[in-house]
């Protein structure tokens, strides 16, 4: 039996654009079982993001080898290190918050990079890497160095 | 009552009497919030606000707290599961952090409601990362902490010393007016946030005057 995935927890205002971006990261990666729990909006047609949740997705996409969280903007960083301190509340595994990752890469992009990265079988530390630097293709296209544009 | 002074302590019944109000002010003011919002923001926090302390309400409604911490921690719980924006892990980390000073307390006396304040301040400023001065609820609640401190240690009863928290926290609402904002949304405004009265600190305002009128 391999070693779990990395699971990977999408963090959003709306719940349309996490389940569509989850959705895009499976097409991705295809069969491959990589844990996606999606954590996005207040309900279907409500924005805003939810801090148990949050903690949920996390607790439940934690196999033992660590959670990446892909976050939207603003309330969506605050909820997610809010969500951090719920675990307990959630009946998370009390070992699951030192092996979740806060990732700062942009929320499509990064989710796709990390799936990918999350379906070879890599640690939480190389799939949050990765993501975090998923815009480097499309600024390399477009012909922008990490400095400018 | 005369000149002695009642009971000072603030048991479940006063924390949900002070919970209740804050919803009817925040549902009052929720148009005021959400036009201070749409100048600066993203015309949400009024609605917001309103959305998660009717639910809050509810909560108390559906079933009484019998203890301080466990009335606060379900606020908190209530208030990041349904506000949405900013506010929700804020105003809940700010009520989950008073709950926890709050232990296992039956009352809180008002040396104990001044720290759990205290306490509830000091989430919102970990969580959020704002310092005095960034436009943000901080600027209301850190004085209204600092004047409830200081009227205690005066040795006012709590009545007074949250009358002159409240007066604080109006004033620091006041004083968000000229800032340039440095967190949120509106900080993506630079200057032109100036002139604009900080929605989050309005709300806070309410809060520590909601608590002087129902807790004082």
């Amino acid at each position: 039996m391999s070693d779990p995935s990395v699971g990977i927890v999408v963090v959003s205002h709306s719940r349309a654009l996490g389940n569509a971006a989850a959705e895009l990261a499976y097409e991705v990666i295809g069969d491959v079982d990589v844990p996606i729990a999606v954590a996005a909006g207040l309900d279907d047609t409500t924005p805003g993001t939810d801090a148990a949740a949050i903690a949920t997705a996390i607790a439940t996409s934690d196999r033992g080898a660590g959670v990446v969280v892909l976050m939207d903007l603003g309330s969506a960083v605050l909820s997610a290190e809010l969500a951090l301190d719920l675990l307990d509340d959630v009946g998370a595994d009390p070992a699951t918050r030192d092996r979740t990752v806060l990732c700062p890469g942009p929320l499509v992009e990064g989710l796709v990079v990390a799936a990918a990265t999350a379906s070879t079988g890599a640690d939480r530390h190389r799939v949050s890497a990765d993501a975090a630097a998923a815009l480097g293709p499309k600024r390399s296209h477009l012909g922008l160095s990490w400095e400018s544009g | 009552m005369g000149g002695l002074s009642v009971a000072e302590t603030v048991g479940p019944a006063e924390l949900g009497r002070w919970l209740r109000a804050f919803a009817d002010a925040v549902t009052d003011n929720a148009d005021d919030l959400t036009a201070l919002d749409s100048a600066i923001g993203d015309a949400d926090h009024g609605v917001n606000m309103r959305r998660g302390m009717t639910a809050v309400v509810a909560k108390l409604d559906a079933a009484p707290a019998t203890a301080p911490a466990a009335l606060l921690k379900t606020a908190g719980m209530t208030l990041v599961s349904t506000v949405g924006g900013a506010s929700g892990p804020l105003y809940g980390t700010l009520f989950l952090r008073m709950g926890t000073s709050a232990g296992d307390r039956a009352e809180l006396d008002a040396a104990a409601f001044a720290a759990a304040l205290r306490a509830g301040l000091e989430g919102v400023v970990a969580r959020g990362k704002a310092q005095l001065g960034d436009k943000t609820m901080v600027d209301a609640l850190t004085p209204a902490v600092d004047a409830l401190d200081a009227a205690l240690a005066d040795g006012a009863g709590l009545g007074d010393a949250l009358r002159a928290a409240a007066n604080a926290a109006d004033q620091g609402s006041d004083a968000t007016i000229p800032l340039v904002a440095r967190k949120g949304r509106a900080s993506y405004l630079g200057e032109r946030s100036a002139g604009h009265r900080d929605p989050g600190a309005t709300s806070t305002a309410l809060l520590v005057n909601t608590a002087a009128a129902s807790l004082g």
